[in-house]
Protein backbone atom coordinates (compact mmCIF):
# COMPACT_ATOMS: atom_id res chain seq x y z
CA UNK A 1 0.00 0.00 0.00
CA UNK A 2 0.97 3.71 -1.06
CA UNK A 3 1.82 6.33 1.85
CA UNK A 4 -1.35 8.17 3.03
CA UNK A 5 -0.75 11.70 2.29
CA UNK A 6 -3.90 13.51 3.77
CA UNK A 7 -5.31 11.78 7.20
CA UNK A 8 -8.74 13.27 8.01
CA UNK A 9 -10.28 12.05 11.08
CA UNK A 10 -14.10 13.02 12.08
CA UNK A 11 -13.31 16.28 10.20
CA UNK A 12 -15.84 19.00 10.69
CA UNK A 13 -15.91 22.53 9.94
CA UNK A 14 -18.48 25.52 10.59
CA UNK A 15 -18.70 28.49 8.61
CA UNK A 16 -20.46 31.63 10.09
CA UNK A 17 -22.63 28.95 12.30
CA UNK A 18 -23.32 26.51 9.80
CA UNK A 19 -21.76 23.15 9.41
CA UNK A 20 -20.41 22.37 6.08
CA UNK A 21 -18.62 19.76 6.83
CA UNK A 22 -19.59 16.70 9.49
CA UNK A 23 -17.62 13.99 10.60
CA UNK A 24 -15.69 13.35 7.33
CA UNK A 25 -13.07 10.63 7.59
CA UNK A 26 -11.02 10.27 4.52
CA UNK A 27 -7.42 8.94 3.57
CA UNK A 28 -5.78 9.85 0.64
CA UNK A 29 -2.52 7.97 -0.64
CA UNK A 30 0.43 8.52 -2.34
CA UNK A 31 -0.17 8.42 -6.19
CA UNK A 32 -3.88 8.63 -5.96
CA UNK A 33 -6.30 10.94 -7.98
CA UNK A 34 -8.89 11.77 -5.86
CA UNK A 35 -11.90 13.55 -7.33
CA UNK A 36 -14.44 15.34 -4.68
CA UNK A 37 -17.75 16.11 -6.63
CA UNK A 38 -20.74 17.51 -4.70
CA UNK A 39 -23.56 20.81 -4.91
CA UNK A 40 -22.38 23.82 -4.86
CA UNK A 41 -22.04 24.98 -0.87
CA UNK A 42 -21.37 21.23 0.20
CA UNK A 43 -18.10 21.76 1.13
CA UNK A 44 -15.43 21.23 -1.50
CA UNK A 45 -13.90 24.56 -1.44
CA UNK A 46 -13.52 24.36 2.39
CA UNK A 47 -12.13 20.84 2.20
CA UNK A 48 -9.34 21.92 0.24
CA UNK A 49 -8.75 24.88 2.38
CA UNK A 50 -8.34 22.67 5.54
CA UNK A 51 -5.72 20.30 3.78
CA UNK A 52 -3.81 23.50 2.80
CA UNK A 53 -4.23 25.17 5.78
CA UNK A 54 -5.70 28.36 4.53
CA UNK A 55 -9.23 26.95 7.16
CA UNK A 56 -7.54 26.79 10.37
CA UNK A 57 -10.88 26.23 12.73
CA UNK A 58 -12.37 22.61 12.61
CA UNK A 59 -12.90 19.93 14.61
CA UNK A 60 -11.55 16.59 14.35
CA UNK A 61 -7.99 15.60 12.84
CA UNK A 62 -6.44 16.30 9.94
CA UNK A 63 -2.88 15.26 8.67
CA UNK A 64 -1.02 16.66 5.85
CA UNK A 65 2.00 14.44 4.84
CA UNK A 66 2.10 13.58 8.60
CA UNK A 67 1.74 16.46 10.28
CA UNK A 68 -0.65 19.63 10.91
CA UNK A 69 -1.57 21.05 7.76
CA UNK A 70 0.57 23.78 6.27
CA UNK A 71 3.14 22.34 7.47
CA UNK A 72 5.39 21.73 4.31
CA UNK A 73 3.98 24.22 1.71
CA UNK A 74 7.12 23.42 -0.71
CA UNK A 75 5.19 20.11 -1.24
CA UNK A 76 1.85 21.47 -2.23
CA UNK A 77 0.57 23.08 -5.72
CA UNK A 78 -2.85 24.44 -5.14
CA UNK A 79 -5.29 25.73 -7.98
CA UNK A 80 -7.48 27.87 -7.07
CA UNK A 81 -11.00 28.66 -8.86
CA UNK A 82 -9.62 32.00 -11.27
CA UNK A 83 -10.60 35.67 -11.22
CA UNK A 84 -9.92 35.62 -7.33
CA UNK A 85 -7.01 37.98 -8.38
CA UNK A 86 -7.67 41.40 -10.60
CA UNK A 87 -6.85 40.46 -13.69
CA UNK A 88 -5.48 44.10 -14.51
CA UNK A 89 -2.78 43.53 -12.35
CA UNK A 90 0.98 44.17 -14.22
CA UNK A 91 2.20 41.23 -14.20
CA UNK A 92 3.49 38.54 -17.23
CA UNK A 93 2.49 34.98 -17.56
CA UNK A 94 5.79 33.97 -16.85
CA UNK A 95 6.19 36.38 -13.13
CA UNK A 96 2.93 34.58 -12.28
CA UNK A 97 4.20 31.09 -12.96
CA UNK A 98 7.70 31.99 -11.23
CA UNK A 99 5.41 32.87 -8.03
CA UNK A 100 5.04 28.95 -7.82
CA UNK A 101 8.43 29.18 -6.81
CA UNK A 102 8.08 31.22 -3.44
CA UNK A 103 7.32 28.19 -1.02
CA UNK A 104 10.89 27.12 -1.50
CA UNK A 105 12.84 30.55 -1.49
CA UNK A 106 14.21 31.86 1.68
CA UNK A 107 13.29 35.30 2.45
CA UNK A 108 16.07 38.30 1.07
CA UNK A 109 16.41 35.58 -2.02
CA UNK A 110 15.16 36.58 -4.98
CA UNK A 111 14.34 34.11 -7.96
CA UNK A 112 17.36 32.72 -9.42
CA UNK A 113 17.93 30.72 -12.89
CA UNK A 114 16.87 27.48 -11.10
CA UNK A 115 13.87 29.14 -10.41
CA UNK A 116 13.26 30.22 -13.86
CA UNK A 117 14.02 27.29 -15.54
CA UNK A 118 11.61 25.58 -13.32
CA UNK A 119 8.98 27.80 -13.99
CA UNK A 120 9.32 27.69 -17.93
CA UNK A 121 9.46 23.69 -17.36
CA UNK A 122 5.94 24.40 -16.13
CA UNK A 123 4.86 26.69 -18.96
CA UNK A 124 6.18 23.91 -21.67
CA UNK A 125 4.09 21.50 -19.52
CA UNK A 126 0.83 23.63 -19.72
CA UNK A 127 1.45 24.31 -23.36
CA UNK A 128 2.01 28.46 -22.69
CA UNK A 129 5.34 29.04 -23.76
CA UNK A 130 4.53 31.36 -26.37
CA UNK A 131 2.39 33.37 -24.07
CA UNK A 132 4.91 33.66 -21.14
CA UNK A 133 5.90 37.30 -21.84
CA UNK A 134 2.02 38.34 -22.11
CA UNK A 135 0.42 40.38 -19.26
CA UNK A 136 -2.46 38.06 -17.59
CA UNK A 137 -5.01 40.41 -18.58
CA UNK A 138 -5.07 38.91 -22.01
CA UNK A 139 -5.29 35.65 -21.86
CA UNK A 140 -8.39 34.09 -22.36
CA UNK A 141 -10.21 32.02 -19.80
CA UNK A 142 -8.51 28.49 -20.49
CA UNK A 143 -5.22 30.23 -20.88
CA UNK A 144 -5.38 31.22 -17.65
CA UNK A 145 -6.31 28.68 -15.90
CA UNK A 146 -3.71 26.39 -17.49
CA UNK A 147 -1.27 29.68 -15.98
CA UNK A 148 -2.44 28.88 -12.87
CA UNK A 149 -1.79 25.21 -13.25
CA UNK A 150 2.14 26.12 -14.40
CA UNK A 151 2.18 28.12 -11.46
CA UNK A 152 1.36 24.95 -9.08
CA UNK A 153 3.31 22.71 -11.19
CA UNK A 154 6.58 25.01 -10.55
CA UNK A 155 7.13 24.51 -7.34
CA UNK A 156 7.41 20.61 -7.66
CA UNK A 157 3.97 19.42 -5.57
CA UNK A 158 3.65 16.65 -4.16
CA UNK A 159 0.52 17.21 -3.74
CA UNK A 160 -1.43 18.88 -5.79
CA UNK A 161 -5.19 20.60 -5.42
CA UNK A 162 -7.59 21.93 -7.91
CA UNK A 163 -10.38 23.25 -7.08
CA UNK A 164 -12.87 23.51 -10.34
CA UNK A 165 -9.90 23.63 -12.75
CA UNK A 166 -12.48 23.00 -15.66
CA UNK A 167 -15.14 25.52 -14.55
CA UNK A 168 -15.58 28.64 -17.34
CA UNK A 169 -13.66 26.58 -19.81
CA UNK A 170 -14.39 25.95 -23.07
CA UNK A 171 -14.99 22.18 -23.98
CA UNK A 172 -11.59 21.67 -26.09
CA UNK A 173 -9.21 23.26 -23.67
CA UNK A 174 -11.32 20.87 -20.89
CA UNK A 175 -9.96 17.61 -22.31
CA UNK A 176 -6.37 19.58 -22.61
CA UNK A 177 -6.63 20.17 -18.75
CA UNK A 178 -7.47 16.32 -18.27
CA UNK A 179 -4.87 15.09 -20.34
CA UNK A 180 -2.27 17.20 -18.26
CA UNK A 181 -3.74 15.67 -15.36
CA UNK A 182 -3.59 11.97 -16.49
CA UNK A 183 0.29 12.57 -17.46
CA UNK A 184 0.94 14.58 -13.75
CA UNK A 185 -0.47 12.03 -11.57
CA UNK A 186 2.33 9.75 -12.19
CA UNK A 187 4.24 11.85 -10.59
CA UNK A 188 2.11 13.14 -7.37
CA UNK A 189 -0.70 12.77 -5.65
CA UNK A 190 -3.61 14.98 -7.17
CA UNK A 191 -7.19 16.10 -4.88
CA UNK A 192 -9.64 17.81 -7.77
CA UNK A 193 -12.64 19.55 -6.92
CA UNK A 194 -14.80 19.59 -9.88
CA UNK A 195 -18.88 20.01 -10.75
CA UNK A 196 -17.80 17.80 -14.14
CA UNK A 197 -19.21 14.41 -12.29
CA UNK A 198 -19.24 12.59 -16.24
CA UNK A 199 -16.10 13.91 -17.34
CA UNK A 200 -14.02 13.01 -13.70
CA UNK A 201 -15.37 9.92 -13.55
CA UNK A 202 -12.86 8.77 -16.50
CA UNK A 203 -9.82 9.83 -14.86
CA UNK A 204 -9.69 9.79 -11.34
CA UNK A 205 -8.95 6.62 -9.43
CA UNK A 206 -11.34 7.74 -6.99
CA UNK A 207 -14.38 9.34 -6.25
CA UNK A 208 -15.96 11.07 -3.34
CA UNK A 209 -19.31 12.79 -2.86
CA UNK A 210 -18.88 15.59 -0.16
CA UNK A 211 -22.23 17.34 0.50
CA UNK A 212 -21.81 17.71 4.41
CA UNK A 213 -21.22 14.23 4.60
CA UNK A 214 -18.58 11.89 2.55
CA UNK A 215 -19.72 9.17 0.45
CA UNK A 216 -16.71 7.36 -0.65
CA UNK A 217 -16.83 5.36 -3.85
CA UNK A 218 -13.86 2.70 -4.39
CA UNK A 219 -12.48 1.40 -7.68
CA UNK A 220 -15.12 -0.80 -9.18
CA UNK A 221 -18.07 0.68 -7.59
CA UNK A 222 -20.86 2.54 -9.46
CA UNK A 223 -22.83 5.23 -7.63
CA UNK A 224 -26.23 4.38 -7.51
CA UNK A 225 -28.86 6.80 -8.32
CA UNK A 226 -30.40 7.18 -5.24
CA UNK A 227 -27.26 8.04 -3.85
CA UNK A 228 -26.42 10.36 -6.22
CA UNK A 229 -30.39 12.19 -6.57
CA UNK A 230 -30.04 12.09 -2.51
CA UNK A 231 -26.68 13.90 -2.60
CA UNK A 232 -27.79 17.11 -5.39
CA UNK A 233 -31.33 16.66 -4.83
CA UNK A 234 -32.10 16.52 -8.37
CA UNK A 235 -31.75 14.60 -10.80
CA UNK A 236 -27.80 13.82 -11.97
CA UNK A 237 -26.08 11.42 -14.28
CA UNK A 238 -25.24 7.75 -12.38
CA UNK A 239 -21.79 7.30 -12.76
CA UNK A 240 -20.07 4.07 -13.25
CA UNK A 241 -16.51 4.28 -11.75
CA UNK A 242 -14.43 1.68 -13.53
CA UNK A 243 -11.25 2.57 -10.79
CA UNK A 244 -7.49 3.24 -12.52
CA UNK A 245 -8.38 2.74 -16.37
CA UNK A 246 -7.56 6.62 -17.08
CA UNK A 247 -5.98 5.52 -20.27
CA UNK A 248 -8.77 3.48 -22.02
CA UNK A 249 -11.67 5.35 -20.08
CA UNK A 250 -14.97 3.37 -21.46
CA UNK A 251 -18.26 5.30 -21.61
CA UNK A 252 -21.05 4.79 -18.57
CA UNK A 253 -24.33 3.91 -20.41
CA UNK A 254 -25.47 6.84 -18.64
CA UNK A 255 -23.24 9.10 -19.53
CA UNK A 256 -25.42 10.37 -23.25
CA UNK A 257 -28.46 11.27 -20.53
CA UNK A 258 -26.84 14.40 -20.73
CA UNK A 259 -25.48 16.34 -17.53
CA UNK A 260 -27.86 18.07 -15.67
CA UNK B 1 9.93 82.94 -16.83
CA UNK B 2 10.74 79.35 -15.19
CA UNK B 3 14.32 81.08 -15.24
CA UNK B 4 12.97 83.28 -13.24
CA UNK B 5 11.13 80.71 -10.81
CA UNK B 6 13.96 78.94 -10.19
CA UNK B 7 16.08 82.27 -9.27
CA UNK B 8 14.14 82.36 -5.56
CA UNK B 9 15.79 79.96 -3.27
CA UNK B 10 12.03 78.24 -2.01
CA UNK B 11 11.29 77.37 -5.23
CA UNK B 12 14.62 75.41 -6.03
CA UNK B 13 13.58 73.49 -2.43
CA UNK B 14 10.11 73.28 -3.32
CA UNK B 15 11.07 71.58 -6.97
CA UNK B 16 13.53 69.50 -4.64
CA UNK B 17 10.90 68.23 -2.51
CA UNK B 18 8.39 67.27 -4.97
CA UNK B 19 11.18 65.51 -7.19
CA UNK B 20 12.51 63.63 -4.00
CA UNK B 21 8.96 62.59 -2.45
CA UNK B 22 7.81 61.79 -6.36
CA UNK B 23 10.25 58.35 -5.19
CA UNK B 24 8.35 57.80 -2.68
CA UNK B 25 5.09 58.45 -4.07
CA UNK B 26 5.72 56.35 -6.74
CA UNK B 27 6.71 53.21 -5.21
CA UNK B 28 4.29 53.16 -2.23
CA UNK B 29 1.28 54.34 -4.37
CA UNK B 30 1.73 51.40 -6.61
CA UNK B 31 1.42 49.14 -4.00
CA UNK B 32 -1.60 51.24 -2.81
CA UNK B 33 -3.14 50.88 -6.35
CA UNK B 34 -2.67 47.05 -7.10
CA UNK B 35 -3.62 45.83 -3.76
CA UNK B 36 -7.05 48.46 -3.30
CA UNK B 37 -6.02 49.59 -0.20
CA UNK B 38 -6.47 53.08 -0.95
CA UNK B 39 -9.05 54.02 1.77
CA UNK B 40 -6.97 52.11 4.41
CA UNK B 41 -4.23 54.17 3.20
CA UNK B 42 -6.75 57.59 3.14
CA UNK B 43 -7.18 56.21 7.33
CA UNK B 44 -3.41 55.93 7.72
CA UNK B 45 -2.79 59.52 6.39
CA UNK B 46 -5.91 61.59 8.51
CA UNK B 47 -4.86 59.60 11.93
CA UNK B 48 -1.50 61.13 11.50
CA UNK B 49 -2.79 64.61 12.45
CA UNK B 50 -3.38 62.94 15.72
CA UNK B 51 0.10 62.94 15.80
CA UNK B 52 1.17 66.63 14.76
CA UNK B 53 -1.12 67.82 17.76
CA UNK B 54 0.71 65.61 19.96
CA UNK B 55 3.74 66.67 18.93
CA UNK B 56 2.20 70.43 19.46
CA UNK B 57 1.67 69.64 22.83
CA UNK B 58 4.84 68.33 24.06
CA UNK B 59 7.35 70.75 21.90
CA UNK B 60 8.41 68.29 20.13
CA UNK B 61 9.30 68.25 16.39
CA UNK B 62 5.96 67.53 14.85
CA UNK B 63 7.67 65.05 12.81
CA UNK B 64 9.21 63.41 15.77
CA UNK B 65 5.35 63.29 16.84
CA UNK B 66 3.89 62.29 13.49
CA UNK B 67 6.00 59.21 12.58
CA UNK B 68 5.22 57.01 15.50
CA UNK B 69 1.84 58.04 15.49
CA UNK B 70 0.54 56.65 11.79
CA UNK B 71 2.88 54.05 12.30
CA UNK B 72 1.03 53.18 15.34
CA UNK B 73 -2.44 53.32 13.85
CA UNK B 74 -1.22 51.51 10.30
CA UNK B 75 -0.58 48.42 12.72
CA UNK B 76 -3.42 48.99 14.52
CA UNK B 77 -5.96 49.88 11.69
CA UNK B 78 -3.90 46.82 9.73
CA UNK B 79 -4.52 44.72 13.20
CA UNK B 80 -8.76 45.62 13.69
CA UNK B 81 -9.17 44.72 9.84
CA UNK B 82 -7.49 41.29 10.40
CA UNK B 83 -8.07 40.04 13.58
CA UNK B 84 -11.15 41.08 14.16
CA UNK B 85 -14.94 40.99 12.79
CA UNK B 86 -15.44 44.83 12.69
CA UNK B 87 -16.03 45.64 8.69
CA UNK B 88 -12.90 47.11 7.16
CA UNK B 89 -14.45 50.63 6.12
CA UNK B 90 -16.09 50.74 9.99
CA UNK B 91 -12.68 50.53 11.27
CA UNK B 92 -11.10 53.05 8.71
CA UNK B 93 -13.87 55.72 9.63
CA UNK B 94 -13.25 55.01 13.35
CA UNK B 95 -9.62 55.67 12.99
CA UNK B 96 -9.94 57.99 10.74
CA UNK B 97 -11.90 60.44 13.32
CA UNK B 98 -10.12 59.55 15.89
CA UNK B 99 -7.18 60.40 14.71
CA UNK B 100 -8.64 64.22 13.73
CA UNK B 101 -9.98 64.17 17.29
CA UNK B 102 -6.48 63.59 18.99
CA UNK B 103 -4.93 65.94 16.99
CA UNK B 104 -7.67 68.72 17.57
CA UNK B 105 -7.62 68.39 21.54
CA UNK B 106 -4.12 68.65 21.58
CA UNK B 107 -3.93 71.12 19.59
CA UNK B 108 -6.50 72.74 21.64
CA UNK B 109 -4.78 72.20 25.03
CA UNK B 110 -1.84 73.95 23.56
CA UNK B 111 -1.80 77.64 24.80
CA UNK B 112 -1.13 80.15 22.25
CA UNK B 113 -2.05 79.55 18.02
CA UNK B 114 -0.49 77.20 16.07
CA UNK B 115 0.84 79.15 12.83
CA UNK B 116 1.22 76.37 10.85
CA UNK B 117 -1.24 73.95 10.86
CA UNK B 118 -2.88 74.40 7.99
CA UNK B 119 0.68 73.61 6.23
CA UNK B 120 0.08 70.17 7.29
CA UNK B 121 -3.09 69.55 6.42
CA UNK B 122 -2.64 70.56 3.26
CA UNK B 123 0.32 71.21 2.49
CA UNK B 124 3.01 74.20 1.72
CA UNK B 125 5.84 72.92 -0.46
CA UNK B 126 7.36 76.27 -0.50
CA UNK B 127 8.06 76.73 2.73
CA UNK B 128 10.02 73.33 2.96
CA UNK B 129 13.40 73.94 5.18
CA UNK B 130 16.66 72.52 3.75
CA UNK B 131 16.71 69.83 6.64
CA UNK B 132 13.44 68.27 5.20
CA UNK B 133 14.63 67.53 1.96
CA UNK B 134 17.28 65.36 3.99
CA UNK B 135 14.26 63.68 6.24
CA UNK B 136 12.49 63.21 2.76
CA UNK B 137 15.65 61.72 0.75
CA UNK B 138 16.35 59.42 4.04
CA UNK B 139 12.87 58.02 4.06
CA UNK B 140 12.91 57.50 -0.01
CA UNK B 141 16.27 55.56 0.65
CA UNK B 142 14.41 53.74 4.18
CA UNK B 143 11.44 52.77 1.34
CA UNK B 144 13.48 51.73 -1.70
CA UNK B 145 15.57 49.41 0.51
CA UNK B 146 12.69 47.73 2.09
CA UNK B 147 10.68 47.34 -1.08
CA UNK B 148 13.80 45.88 -2.85
CA UNK B 149 14.27 43.41 0.21
CA UNK B 150 10.96 42.21 -0.04
CA UNK B 151 9.45 42.59 -3.36
CA UNK B 152 8.61 39.11 -4.45
CA UNK B 153 6.88 38.78 -1.24
CA UNK B 154 5.28 42.19 -1.62
CA UNK B 155 4.23 41.11 -4.95
CA UNK B 156 3.05 37.26 -3.49
CA UNK B 157 0.65 39.51 -1.27
CA UNK B 158 -0.58 41.91 -3.87
CA UNK B 159 -1.52 39.58 -6.76
CA UNK B 160 -3.14 36.61 -4.61
CA UNK B 161 -2.70 37.04 -0.91
CA UNK B 162 -4.07 33.64 -0.48
CA UNK B 163 -1.51 31.70 -2.59
CA UNK B 164 0.90 33.72 -0.50
CA UNK B 165 -0.41 32.36 2.66
CA UNK B 166 -0.38 28.47 0.87
CA UNK B 167 3.34 29.21 0.31
CA UNK B 168 4.15 29.35 3.66
CA UNK B 169 4.78 33.71 3.85
CA UNK B 170 3.48 35.71 6.97
CA UNK B 171 1.21 37.57 5.03
CA UNK B 172 -0.56 39.53 8.02
CA UNK B 173 2.80 40.48 9.00
CA UNK B 174 4.06 41.42 5.51
CA UNK B 175 0.64 43.23 5.23
CA UNK B 176 1.56 45.39 8.43
CA UNK B 177 5.05 46.05 6.88
CA UNK B 178 3.47 47.45 3.65
CA UNK B 179 1.08 49.45 5.74
CA UNK B 180 4.06 50.83 7.91
CA UNK B 181 5.55 51.73 4.43
CA UNK B 182 2.08 53.95 3.27
CA UNK B 183 2.51 55.77 6.91
CA UNK B 184 6.07 56.68 6.31
CA UNK B 185 5.23 57.54 2.76
CA UNK B 186 1.98 60.16 3.79
CA UNK B 187 4.71 61.47 6.13
CA UNK B 188 6.81 62.58 3.22
CA UNK B 189 3.75 64.00 1.07
CA UNK B 190 2.61 66.06 4.14
CA UNK B 191 4.38 68.55 3.41
CA UNK B 192 3.72 68.61 -0.96
CA UNK B 193 0.06 67.75 -0.33
CA UNK B 194 -0.94 67.57 3.46
CA UNK B 195 -2.75 64.72 5.01
CA UNK B 196 -5.83 65.59 3.59
CA UNK B 197 -5.01 65.45 -0.16
CA UNK B 198 -2.14 62.84 0.18
CA UNK B 199 -4.50 59.85 -0.55
CA UNK B 200 -4.98 61.68 -4.17
CA UNK B 201 -1.33 61.94 -5.12
CA UNK B 202 -0.68 58.43 -4.03
CA UNK B 203 -3.09 56.65 -6.06
CA UNK B 204 -3.79 58.87 -9.27
CA UNK B 205 -0.05 58.71 -10.66
CA UNK B 206 -0.18 55.29 -9.78
CA UNK B 207 -3.78 54.29 -11.44
CA UNK B 208 -2.65 56.24 -14.64
CA UNK B 209 0.64 54.05 -14.67
CA UNK B 210 -1.36 50.82 -14.56
CA UNK B 211 -2.52 50.90 -17.69
CA UNK B 212 0.64 51.28 -19.47
CA UNK B 213 2.75 48.85 -17.55
CA UNK B 214 3.36 45.21 -17.81
CA UNK B 215 5.11 44.85 -14.37
CA UNK B 216 5.06 46.13 -11.06
CA UNK B 217 9.17 47.84 -11.32
CA UNK B 218 7.83 49.56 -14.61
CA UNK B 219 4.45 50.45 -12.90
CA UNK B 220 6.43 52.22 -10.16
CA UNK B 221 8.70 54.06 -12.25
CA UNK B 222 5.89 55.71 -14.37
CA UNK B 223 4.02 56.25 -11.27
CA UNK B 224 7.37 58.13 -9.90
CA UNK B 225 7.34 60.00 -13.39
CA UNK B 226 3.76 61.21 -12.90
CA UNK B 227 3.88 62.28 -9.77
CA UNK B 228 6.64 64.49 -10.65
CA UNK B 229 5.32 66.33 -13.38
CA UNK B 230 2.11 67.16 -11.50
CA UNK B 231 4.23 68.44 -8.51
CA UNK B 232 6.19 70.30 -10.85
CA UNK B 233 3.38 72.13 -12.83
CA UNK B 234 1.32 72.48 -9.90
CA UNK B 235 3.97 74.02 -8.05
CA UNK B 236 4.75 76.24 -11.60
CA UNK B 237 0.78 77.08 -11.55
CA UNK B 238 0.93 78.01 -7.82
CA UNK B 239 3.11 80.66 -8.44
CA UNK B 240 1.48 81.89 -11.67
CA UNK B 241 -1.53 82.38 -10.36
CA UNK B 242 -0.53 82.50 -6.74
CA UNK B 243 -2.04 79.59 -5.16
CA UNK B 244 -2.31 77.43 -2.69
CA UNK B 245 0.67 74.73 -4.01
CA UNK B 246 -0.73 71.96 -2.46
CA UNK B 247 -4.74 72.06 -4.07
CA UNK B 248 -2.59 73.23 -6.89
CA UNK B 249 -0.80 69.75 -7.41
CA UNK B 250 -4.19 67.80 -6.79
CA UNK B 251 -6.11 69.92 -9.03
CA UNK B 252 -3.32 69.43 -11.79
CA UNK B 253 -3.50 64.99 -10.95
CA UNK B 254 -7.30 65.16 -10.89
CA UNK B 255 -7.45 66.80 -14.51
CA UNK B 256 -4.73 64.43 -16.38
CA UNK B 257 -6.67 61.54 -14.64
CA UNK B 258 -10.06 62.68 -15.79
CA UNK B 259 -8.82 63.58 -19.24
CA UNK B 260 -6.50 59.92 -19.43
CA UNK B 261 -10.11 58.23 -18.77
CA UNK B 262 -12.10 60.48 -21.53
CA UNK B 263 -9.49 59.96 -24.31
CA UNK B 264 -9.73 56.12 -23.33
CA UNK B 265 -13.35 56.27 -23.18
CA UNK B 266 -13.48 58.39 -26.94
CA UNK B 267 -10.68 55.22 -27.96
CA UNK B 268 -12.88 52.70 -27.46
CA UNK B 269 -15.85 54.33 -28.49
CA UNK B 270 -13.59 54.92 -31.74
CA UNK B 271 -12.65 51.28 -31.94
CA UNK B 272 -15.93 50.23 -31.36
CA UNK B 273 -17.43 51.99 -34.37
CA UNK B 274 -15.30 50.75 -36.41
CA UNK B 275 -15.84 47.14 -35.96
Amino acid sequence: MNEPVIECGNLSVELGGTRVIDGLTLTVYEQDFLGIVGPNGGGKTTLLRVFLGLEKSYGGTVHVFGSPPGSYPERMGYVPQRLFFDREFPVSVRELVLMGRLSHKKLFRNYDRADREKADEALRLTGLERLSSRRIGTLSGGELQRALIARALAGEPRLLLLDEPTANVDPGMKITIYDLLDYLRKSMTIVMVSHDTGMISRHVTRIACLNCTLDMHEPGSSLGREALDSLYRYPVDVIAHLGQSGSQPEKSPHDADGNA
Amino acid sequence: MLTEMLEYEFIRNALIAALLSSVACGIIGTFVVVKKIGSISGGIAHTAFGGIGIAYFLGISPLAGVIPFSIASAIAIGLLNRRSKVAEDTAIGAFWALGMATGIIFIGLTPGYAPNLFSYLFGNILTVPSFDLWMILLFDIFIAVVVILFYKEFLAICFDEEYAEVSGLKTTQLYLLLLCLIAIAVVVMMRVVGIVMVIALLSIPAAIAKSFSRSLPVMMLLSIMFCAVFCVIGIWISFLLDIASGAAIIIVACIAFMLLQLVTAIIAAMKRSVI
